[in-house]
């Protein structure tokens, strides 16, 4: 992500650091993690201590300070989906991909995440791939459809 | 959409959209919130414009129907659902290979098709009204029941069902005054989870010396399994608008803000189209249909944290800093947002509020209890038959709730409980069931109504289990500044871990129950002080399962892995290979004509082998609390011909 990029969403906000979080957010969102050089040039902008920065960025989920693998895997660990066996797809997921929760694999090809819920408690346990939900998901189930994801 | 600048113009308004629209024209309604989305509704939708084309071109008659994409309107065991205007016929688990049946059948020919239609009990009992699914019947769909009869993204759509009626009641018929006393006398009380009464806190921030004033909308909604905000605010989002701008207006605010989290997309876009509406069409900005008030909103995105639903936390939120919790007092109604007088409600008090406008007090007062008036709408999940939203009068049962809506509990299972209030709320056993809902009757068995979460939980749910996971989110989501919070829900988790793994020492209840009860007194804000609340109530209503596991070291629910044990009944193992297919550790040894064993070793107790195992043979036994007998031997695991028999 280019300075010319980071420099167009913080005038969105008219260089406010109350938007600090809006601002973050978005560059999140299409860059899919937030790079030194990218809090760096924030910071600049918008004239805050890093520390500031640094606080935001750690204390809310959405944020992540390591790359991110091609597919994001978001296993849904709400109430509903946790009753009707969640922890299990979990496990499973985990075996299937090698990584845990918040982490990458080495190839960059999938990120594990848990998420409190996703509202879709009627379908649990869920499972969310790049955007896709998969329902009513058994653990067995899971590495079909994960394995067409490349 | 032009501008609207006085009554009598959006009244003008309404009619021409009104004239514009027959109402003898079918309008197919298919539901495109989150759940029936996840299910497939897009291509439902695809399917059914494709082939509205389609048939049009053959039978060379227009195929006269328009298509609205909907938010929820509760049913989302049974997505996708679709709903058919005027006569109102619901469909029900519709697949896009349906629509040209939909439509040739229902559209064109005026048939109804039976096999979509919502079967009763008796397999023979197929009910067509949207209204007469007992679902649906047994509740009072006073907010959410609109949801299928409009576009959230159509300001129009809003306009026809009478939307903004309330707002120039308000603005143009009363005093500010007015409408807080209007309010008060409904006696509507807040809808997060305090129960709190929203004339009062209206009237704190009125009366707060400030020229500027806030006002807020609560849509962080954090409770895992808990969905009602989403889809007011994504079904009808100008509902939650209308609401915001007739409190600001009695409370005298001229911006606002709507605190939305980040993982409802839907919802974001939603609210953010309906407010681009109405400041075109002057529901926003200045001199709002003439009435000489000034108002403003704003769309903030949370960024993934439960605490900022704590209103002090998600003030800090909104000006941009972490969402770490204040000490109150003072309350945000006198130093609120950037230190201004701020009022926060959540979605579904401020969706109550052009109701009552509307249809007055008194209508809004003779619903519900002495002490809790109107409706609430629950998240309805977990072992429930019917799972989805639900919007009940106050005051009804558990028991109706769960039985009559909710269709009991599947597969033939015991009920166990049922958890409301989310990681705040508590665990009700059945011998509770006869409660009436509402704040105060809940409070009283250990509970709390909290946002609207209602998880219910059968024989195998584990309650050490389920206290163990709400601390597991909390001690995850304590923002960590105030010690009380984050060290004791990480030590009770610390216990009550032990005690899932067969480590639990006696004692170990008492301790829980002491550090439950300074944790609660002790910590800055709610999310610690209601955090005990699961441990406590599972221990009050449940403490037999806690000595189970602490005692004898086992799990009567079979959940905790560490307690329990799978063992394959040699009398009934037809040597199917089914587990041994699926066992995902490879930890299942055995052949064709070889009865199966479990490498105990090997074995994760993932539980996969019991659950495929089929239940014709059910020959995967689950142990606790007692050894596993030891494998047949080799030599006598050949199945011959005869003793298959």
């Amino acid at each position: 992500m280019d300075n010319d990029q980071i420099d167009r969403i913080i005038d969105k906000h008219q260089n406010d650091a109350s938007s600090l979080i809006q601002i973050l957010l978005e560059i999140q969102r299409e860059h899919r993690w937030l790079p030194k050089a990218v809090i760096e040039r924030v910071r600049e902008k918008l004239d805050v201590p890093l520390s500031r920065i640094q606080h935001i960025v750690t204390f809310y989920k959405a944020f992540s300070l390591i790359p991110k693998g091609r597919h994001e895997i978001h296993v849904c660990t709400g109430t509903a989906c946790h009753v009707r066996g969640a922890p299990r797809l979990l496990d499973s997921v985990q075996d299937l991909t090698g990584i845990k929760p918040g982490e990458t694999d080495m190839d960059l090809k999938f990120s594990l995440e848990t998420v409190g819920c996703v509202g879709c408690c009627a379908l649990g346990p869920v499972m969310v791939v790049d955007g896709e939900y998969y329902g009513k998901m058994a653990p067995a189930k899971s590495e079909k459809v994960l394995i067409n994801y490349d | 959409m032009p501008r609207i600048n006085s009554p009598a113009e959006l009244e003008k308004f309404r009619k021409d959209i009104l004239s514009k629209r027959d109402p003898k024209k079918p309008c197919i309604a298919v539901c495109t919130g989150t759940g029936c989305l996840a299910l497939g509704a897009s291509k439902v939708v695809a399917a059914i414009k494709e082939e509205i084309k389609k048939q049009g071109l053959e039978s060379k008659v227009k195929v006269e129907a328009d298509i609205r994409e909907t938010g929820c309107p509760g049913f989302c065991e049974r997505g996708p659902l679709l709903v058919i205007y005027p006569e109102e016929i619901c469909y029900l688990q519709v697949q896009p290979e349906d629509a040209k049946e939909i439509i040739s059948q229902t559209i064109l020919a005026g048939n109804v098709v039976d096999r979509l239609l919502y079967t009763g009990p008796k397999p023979d009992e197929k009910i067509v009204q949207e209204s007469e699914i007992p679902f649906y019947k047994n509740q009072k769909r006073l907010l959410i029941g609109n949801n299928i009869r409009m576009d959230p993204k159509s300001i129009e759509d809003y306009l026809a069902a009478g939307g903004y009626r309330a707002l120039v009641k308000a603005l143009c018929e009363n005093t500010p005054e007015q409408v807080l006393e209007l309010v008060k006398k409904a006696e509507l009380r807040g809808r997060g989870g305090a129960g709190f009464p929203a004339g009062k806190k209206w009237e704190f921030t009125r009366n707060s010396q400030d020229e500027t004033k806030y006002v807020v909308v609560n849509a962080d909604e954090g409770d895992p399994g808990a969905f009602m905000d989403r889809a007011l605010l994504e079904g009808n989002p100008h509902s939650v608008l209308e609401g915001l701008l007739i409190g600001a207006y009695a409370i005298g605010a001229n911006e606002g803000f709507i605190y939305v989290r980040q993982e409802y997309p839907l919802a974001v876009e939603n609210a953010t189209i309906a407010i681009r509406q109405a400041e075109e069409s002057g529901f926003l900005g200045k001199n709002i249909l003439g009435s000489g008030f000034d108002f403003n909103v704003h769309l903030h995105q949370g960024a993934g944290a439960f605490v900022c639903g704590e209103e002090t936390a998600l003030l800090m939120s909104l000006e941009g800093k972490p969402g770490e919790p204040n000490q109150k007092p003072p309350y945000p109604a006198v130093k609120g947002l950037w230190g201004k007088p701020t009022n926060i409600n959540n979605v579904e008090t401020w969706a109550n509020v052009p109701l009552i406008i509307n249809k007055g007090a008194e209508f809004f007062t003779s619903i519900g209890t002495e002490k809790s008036k109107g409706t609430k709408i629950f998240s309805l999940v977990g072992k429930v038959n019917n799972t989805g939203l639900v919007e009940v009068p106050m005051g009804i049962t558990l028991k109706d709730i769960i039985y009559e809506i909710g269709g009991g509990i599947p597969g033939g299972k015991k009920f166990k409980a049922v958890q409301t209030g989310g990681p705040s709320g508590g665990c009700i056993p059945e011998e509770h069931l006869d409660i009436k809902v509402d704040f105060d009757e809940l409070a009283k068995v250990g509970a709390i109504m909290g946002s609207g979460g209602m998880i219910v939980m059968d024989e195998d749910t584990c309650m050490v289990d389920v206290a163990k996971y709400f601390l597991n989110f909390l001690t995850d989501e304590s923002c960590g500044k105030c010690a009380p919070c984050r060290e004791g829900i990480r030590q009770m988790l610390k216990i009550l871990t032990n005690i899932s793994k067969g480590k639990g020492k006696e004692g170990d209840v008492e301790l829980l129950q002491e550090m439950a009860e300074i944790t609660r007194d002790a910590s800055l804000c709610a999310l610690g002080g209601s955090a005990p609340n699961p441990v406590l109530s599972t221990i009050r209503y449940f403490r037999g399962e806690y000595e189970a596991h602490i005692n004898e070291g086992k799990c009567p629910a079979f959940v905790c892995k560490d307690l329990i044990s799978f063992y394959i009944d040699p009398e009934k193992c037809t040597a199917c290979m089914i587990c041994l297919r699926k066992c995902p550790a490879d930890a299942i040894i055995g052949g064709k004509k070889q009865i199966h064993v479990i490498d105990q070793e090997k074995c994760t107790n993932c539980g996969t082998c019991y659950e495929v195992c089929p239940t014709r043979f059910a020959a995967i036994r689950r142990l606790s609390g007692e050894p596993v007998p030891p494998p047949i031997p080799e030599e006598e695991r050949t199945i011959v011909g005869a003793s298959k028999k």
